[in-house]
């Protein structure tokens, strides 16, 4: 689904990836590990298009196709959803017209006609309750006023009606409490399946005990310096970072 | 003075013609005491001339575009409105009674039904004649007001509208203004509305213009009286096409406990608009809130300048004005709050917030606060910002155009204006004229 392939980027000429490897594939979800300032959210917003981030070497397929030559609401029409880690507020955008606006462009991107009232009405109610968001914010201004709890509920469930190919969650679990997070985790468990994709970015190993990944991925340094499974998350979380930060430097001293 | 600026604008001759001509014929057709507020207007107009970038209030709207044209007195005499522009300016499901005006003549239908008791109209031709109402006709107070003065001395026609005492109209009233020439004219209504004590109306205004291929000078003056424990909800929606150039001088002058609320809309299309609105608190205990949305586009100048003018203790403004500007459109906003050495305990808020989509527009926004009260409570804030470029790309992610989200995003900025019309279907109307708008301008 996804090839990362000797991604390198900067923002503000700052070298940040130096060189991402990556695959990614239908039914599997990955883990992204890694100290603060390795590059994991970069990753993420270089994945989402955001301008102010210059890829300066390597490429990334996305189905087959090249994700980095599109403009970022045709990689959203595409199938890729970035969950922000910090979800803009946007008063005077009401939550469920935003929706509505952004189905049915990717609808019309697909060629489909747009949902009716009434079946748009019904994936809404569908949805939030499958991922349990408070129908009193679906109709609030996009985000405003919303705690940090209900913002990154809000793009699980923009997540569930939107039904993207390949979801990558930036530290969605950031600022959440205990509840907050097993309500995130079970929707994006619900979402899961065999034709969709996820990448879990985050610090901590906690998130990864509700959404159990396939494989994990430590990044430090604008690369990805060790991958295993599950039982690396646990690692990490008993051995902290340092032990790899270590091993990474030694690396790079004998290849120079 | 005007020696110097009189005979290289075409337009001022033609109004020394004109004025020449009405006081010739007024004899017998107009009362003594207009007559000499006509004259002492026009002996005004004359000293000030048409104003120019050296005039502070005229600083950042030039008119030597404008005034290079050459237009004619407009005649007075009712034209049938234009069926298709009728329905064009209708506001969704409004249930409303309906007058037209074209080129500020009104032909004395009415739609809606029967308007309810208490509640008159009259042409202003008719009203003036009427010696219980001719007083109102015969303010001569302009003082360096070009255009009013103007419109003084030349005024024909316009709406006469009151409202009884303990009288409230069931419906609103929506006037339709259709201005269309197929020559350039220059028309001057004059308007005047008396709200009295303890009546309730409201009022919306639509301008638009026709298929005419003339230029059309609009200098409409209204004054509004709006008496004590009375109230008046006006909005006005200017969306008049290209060829139009409207000067709006609106003075509403408030009486103890009354209540005023202003909401302007000026959308893409007239070359040139300028209102001048001015709420006189002249009692205690008035509450004023003025509204106002502006979208600019194409080489359009809008200016808004308003004037809150606290004379009495313990009164209430407030004032929100926001701003598109796309394309290279010009906007100017000027909110001078004036409060008087009288008026303690008075409370009065100014916000001007501007969104600037392209780099070739521009806009010029001053407040002015002077204040010779010392126990008051006022503010005021200015603001030129852009589009955020994390709401925009937030928008993006999730597969939204980026024309479609920069709509969203105006829609959004002008939202805080819109919402607060109190009538859903105008509120519907005006939402979607934005959108409308919206699609054919890139910065």
């Amino acid at each position: 689904m996804l090839i990362i392939k000797n991604l390198h980027a900067e923002v503000e000429e700052k070298q940040i990836l130096k060189g991402i490897n990556l695959t990614v594939n239908a039914g599997e979800v990955h883990a992204i590990m890694g100290p603060n300032g390795s590059g994991k959210s970069s990753l993420a917003s270089v994945l989402a298009g955001k301008e102010n981030y210059h890829v300066t070497e390597g490429e990334v397929l996305f189905q087959g196709k090249d994700l980095l030559e599109m403009k970022p609401e045709d990689r959203a029409r595409e199938g890729v959803f970035l969950a922000f880690q910090y979800p803009i507020e946007i008063p005077g955008v009401s939550n469920i017209n935003f929706l509505k606006t952004a189905l049915s462009e990717i609808r019309n991107y697909k060629n489909l006609p747009p949902l009716d009232a009434k079946e748009f009405l019904r994936l809404s109610r569908e949805k939030q309750k499958l991922v349990e968001f408070d129908a009193q914010l679906v109709n609030r201004s996009l985000n405003e006023g919303f705690s940090g709890g209900e913002k990154k509920r809000n793009e699980i469930f923009q997540l569930a009606m939107l039904e993207p190919a390949l979801s990558i969650l930036d530290e969605t679990d950031s600022g959440l409490d205990i509840d907050a997070l097993r309500i995130v985790s079970k929707g994006v468990n619900k979402l899961r399946s065999s034709n969709n994709a996820f990448i879990i970015i985050t610090h901590y190993q906690r998130l990864l005990e509700y959404i159990v990944p396939d494989f994990v991925h430590v990044l430090y340094n604008g690369r990805i310096v060790r991958s295993g499974t599950k039982e690396l998350a646990l690692e990490l979380e008993e051995k902290g970072y340092d032990w790899l930060k270590e091993e990474a430097r030694e690396k790079e001293e004998t290849t120079i | 003075m005007s020696m110097i600026q009189g005979p290289a604008i075409p337009l001022y001759e033609e109004v020394v013609n004109g004025f020449n001509k009405l006081s010739a014929d007024a004899p017998g057709r107009e009362s003594s005491d207009l007559r000499r507020v006509r004259q002492s207007a026009f002996d005004k107009f004359k000293q000030l001339g048409f104003p120019t970038i050296k005039n502070e209030d005229w600083k950042y709207t030039n008119l030597t575009r404008f005034l290079k044209d050459e237009y004619t007195l407009g005649a007075g005499t009712p034209v049938a409105p234009d069926p298709a522009l009728v329905a064009a300016a209708a506001i969704g499901s409004l249930d409303c009674y309906q007058v037209v005006l074209v080129n500020g003549s009104w032909n004395g239908d009415i739609k809606g039904g029967a308007l309810p008791k208490g509640v008159q109209l009259l042409t202003v031709a008719a009203a003036r004649q009427d010696p219980a109402l001719s007083g109102y006709f015969e303010r001569a107070d302009w003082n360096n007001h070009h255009f009013a003065t103007l419109n003084t001395a030349l005024f024909t026609d316009g709406l006469f509208i009151r409202v009884d005492a303990g009288a409230a109209s069931d419906k609103p009233l929506h006037i339709v203004h259709i201005y269309t020439a197929d020559n350039n004219i220059l028309v001057q209504p004059r308007h005047v509305w008396v709200i009295n004590r303890n009546a309730e109306l409201s009022v919306i205004e639509t301008v638009v213009s026709g298929k005419g291929s003339g230029k059309v000078w609009v200098n409409s003056l209204s004054e509004i009286i709006v008496h004590t424990d009375a109230r008046l909800d006006h909005t006005v929606i200017q969306s008049a096409g290209s060829g139009v150039r409207l000067i709006q001088h609106t003075t509403v002058h408030q009486k103890k406990q009354s209540l005023y609320n202003n909401y302007t809309f000026t959308l893409p299309g007239a070359d040139l608009v300028r209102n001048d609105l001015q709420a006189r608190l002249e009692e205690d205990h008035t509450e004023t809130h003025l509204y106002g949305l502006y979208l600019a586009a194409g080489q359009q100048l809008i200016d808004n300048h308003t004037l809150v003018d606290h004379q009495k203790p313990s009164c209430f403004s407030n004032e929100l004005y926001k701003g598109v500007l796309l394309e290279q459109s010009t906007g100017v906003f000027n909110g001078k709050v004036y409060v008087h050495k009288d008026a303690q305990k008075t409370n009065a808020f100014q916000q001007n917030n501007n969104l600037v989509i392209s780099k070739k527009a521009t806009i010029d926004s001053k407040p002015e606060l002077e204040i010779f009260a010392d126990d008051v409570k006022c503010s005021h804030g200015s603001t030129v910002g852009q589009f955020s470029e994390d709401a925009l790309f937030y928008l993006r992610a999730r597969g939204i155009g980026e024309e479609t989200a920069k709509a969203l995003l105006i829609n959004a900025f002008a939202f805080d204006v819109t919402e607060k019309i109190k009538l859903p279907a105008v509120e519907t109307y005006i939402n979607e004229l934005i959108s409308h708008h919206i699609p054919v301008m890139h910065g």
